[in-house]
């Protein structure tokens, strides 16, 4: 069983997702954020793949991708990194990256290591739906790979329907109309939207993303889903002077408190 | 073969749509409309009437005498230079404004290179009186400082793009992260054949008045529409897109794409992106596109902004690909020559852009009767700096 459906079989309140950029502080603090983030209690980490041109980022995460790409972070290193992670990870992992560098490595390729080091689902914002299915969706199921689908305020109830129904894992819920960090807080503006989704009683568990900085809007946010993904307000607080794990450790239980 | 965009925004392996969530409701709505509201009679009535008059259409199609002698073929110059604002940017802009009102978006995006799309989009803003906001690499703003200028004297907001390389590819960047922020109210005015599909087949469309004026006028001047050769460069390839499009699908006209070769093709310091790239995903197309073994995107080098990306549109990816047209590459030096070639026999100083399709004559053996076609897509006053620069003349 996909560790995905596994995580939201036995916890379907308050799943925490983290995401960090592989390469960022440091190149080789990969493994070490991982383990981190499991130990603090992150039910659910994803891993950012750095590209040098994140259309779909704000600030904080485009500068982490281009300090990772200056350490030398690529594909290639970043599956040398996780070649024994399921010796010492056991909480879902996703990827999650732009199509470009993907591509270049061979999708096939990349669907195989993904399952070679037991990456368990992608996130690729723009590989539209339509590519996916039409070229790339054989590939994942062989690999038993889930790709992860975003909807925003903006997703019609139509193309909501025809996410769900080509989704495994979770539906990532972006919370309003943004990049990644633009927005710090949850609205009263989007309680139409999460409504709206709730009310489709989607077959796939939601997890909201974007604007989720902490335990206020962490709270907020599961009110309205299964859970949060947090990136932008991580990645800030591992940039700050001290030890990587106490930082991890403590941005994760300021959260969850 | 035929040249055409097909339903998915194909053109043969090149386009597409690859953008994420967040955009594809604004892209969808285009998608969905931009057809039938540039087909509408109100629509092409306000489009001719401000070509005509704002931008002063027809251009001329100039026989350039001298430069014919020296190159010995008949050689004809469309004379977008003489556009409004100074080049065939414009034509692109002036389509979209009127689109974007017909959309009902109250707020204008544009991203820059060189400044001069950037110019296009805050003079049809200036005259619809509407918010404009143009993002322009911090490079870039430094280096064509007039152009920032003529933007903000036209009353447009100029943002600096900080990230990346701070150029072109990251301005552009930044507008698309702007519209993901402002969905409802925004177009994004594109201003070349690139970006997701709607974008390359619109913006060639609105450029193809250039070569619809060729075909008429060659037909006045010579009792025919089609010239055996159509030049122009290419950086993301609007005005070549502009001048081949009515010629895409006529087999007897060869058509010829000039890239920008900087310092050498082999020196790290090109933007020959049909020597040096390879397909990929850039800007929401997939595309041929200069970058790294792992897929990351590399920072083009030409002496000329406009011609400095690292992608072309798919169109031209296509022609590529296919033969249809014949890419020559051109470096800093030969284009700076070719202008001042042009600038002491035909009394014209072209944009170094521009200029770099006079160079590819040289490349080039012409049989006297040959009747040669060159887009002279825009004037050099922008340049004066480059040129002075550059000394040799």
């Amino acid at each position: 069983m996909n560790r995905i459906d596994k995580l939201f079989q036995d916890k379907k309140e308050r799943v925490l997702n983290v995401y960090f950029t592989a390469g960022y502080p440091q190149l080789n603090d990969t493994t070490t954020i991982l383990e981190a983030l499991e130990t603090s209690g992150a039910d659910l980490i994803e891993i950012g793949i750095p590209y040098s041109d994140p259309i779909a980022d704000g600030p904080t995460i485009q500068e982490s991708n281009g300090v990772a790409l200056e350490n030398g972070m690529s594909l290639k290193v970043l599956f040398s990194q996780l070649k024994d992670i399921r010796d010492k990870v056991s909480v879902p992992i996703v990827l999650m990256g732009y199509v470009n560098p993907i591509v270049q490595f061979g999708m096939e390729n990349f669907c195989a290591k993904c399952e070679e080091v037991g990456v368990d689902a992608v996130i690729l914002p723009d590989l539209p739906m339509f590519e996916y299915l039409e070229m790339y969706k054989p590939m994942f199921e062989k690999h038993g790979l889930y790709n992860i689908f975003l909807i925003t305020p903006q997703t019609s109830d139509a193309r909501i329907k025809q996410v769900d129904e080509n989704s495994n894992g979770f539906i990532y819920m972006v919370s309003s109309a943004s990049t990644t960090g633009a927005k710090t807080s949850i609205s009263l503006d989007q309680s139409d939207y999460f409504a709206r989704v709730k009310n489709m009683n989607l077959k796939n568990p939601t997890l909201i993303g974007f604007g989720i900085s902490n335990a206020e809007t962490f709270d907020k946010a599961c009110e309205n889903a299964n859970g949060a993904i947090i990136g932008s307000a991580f990645i800030k607080a591992i940039s700050e002077e001290g030890n990587l794990e106490e930082k991890i450790s403590g941005f994760v239980k300021s959260v969850k408190q | 073969m035929k040249v055409q965009v097909d339903e998915r925004g194909y053109y043969g392996n090149f386009g597409g749509a690859f953008i994420p969530e967040m955009l594809y409701p604004n892209i969808e709505e285009l998608r969905e409309n931009y057809e039938q509201i540039v087909q509408a009679p109100d629509f092409q009535k306000q489009f001719n009437h401000l070509l005509r008059d704002f931008v002063g259409r027809p251009t001329p199609l100039y026989l350039a005498e001298r430069l014919s002698e020296k190159y010995g073929a008949e050689i004809y110059l469309k004379r977008e230079d003489l556009c409004h604002t100074g080049a065939h940017k414009v034509n692109n802009t002036v389509g979209q404004i009127l689109l974007a009102q017909k959309l009902g978006k109250q707020k204008i995006i544009a991203e820059t290179g060189a400044g001069q799309h950037g110019v296009a989009t805050a003079t049809v803003c200036a005259l619809m009186g509407i918010e404009c906001i143009v993002y322009m690499g911090k490079v870039d703003m430094a280096r064509q400082k007039p152009n920032v200028e003529r933007m903000r004297i036209l009353g447009a907001e100029v943002r600096p793009a900080k990230s990346g390389s701070k150029t072109l590819k990251d301005a552009t960047n930044e507008a698309m992260r702007h519209w993901i922020n402002n969905p409802t109210d925004t177009h994004y005015i594109i201003g070349s054949v690139v970006g997701p599909h709607p974008y390359p087949e619109m913006v060639a469309r609105f450029q193809s008045v250039i070569s619809k004026e060729i075909k008429a006028q060659l037909l006045e001047k010579k009792g025919k529409q089609n010239p055996d050769y159509v030049i122009a460069c290419v950086g993301g390839g609007s005005n070549a897109a502009g001048a081949f499009y009515h010629y895409y699908n006529e087999e007897d006209v060869r058509l010829i794409a000039v890239e920008a070769a900087g310092l050498g093709n082999q020196t790290g310091h090109s933007a020959a992106t049909t020597v040096l790239g390879k397909p990929g995903v850039l800007h929401g197309s997939k595309t041929l596109l200069m970058q790294t073994e792992d897929g990351q995107v590399i920072e083009p080098y030409s002496i000329s902004a406009g011609l400095d990306y690292p992608g072309i549109g798919p169109v031209h990816a296509h022609l590529f690909e296919t033969g249809r047209a014949k890419f020559y590459s051109v470096t800093d030096e030969e284009a700076m020559k070719a202008g001042i070639l042009l600038s002491r026999t035909e009394g014209i100083i072209p944009a170094v852009e521009s200029a770099h399709a006079f160079a590819a004559l040289n490349q080039m053996t012409f049989n006297p009767s040959d009747v040669v076609v060159i887009n002279l897509s825009g004037r050099g006053d922008k340049d004066l700096e480059t040129y002075i620069k550059w000394g040799k003349y």
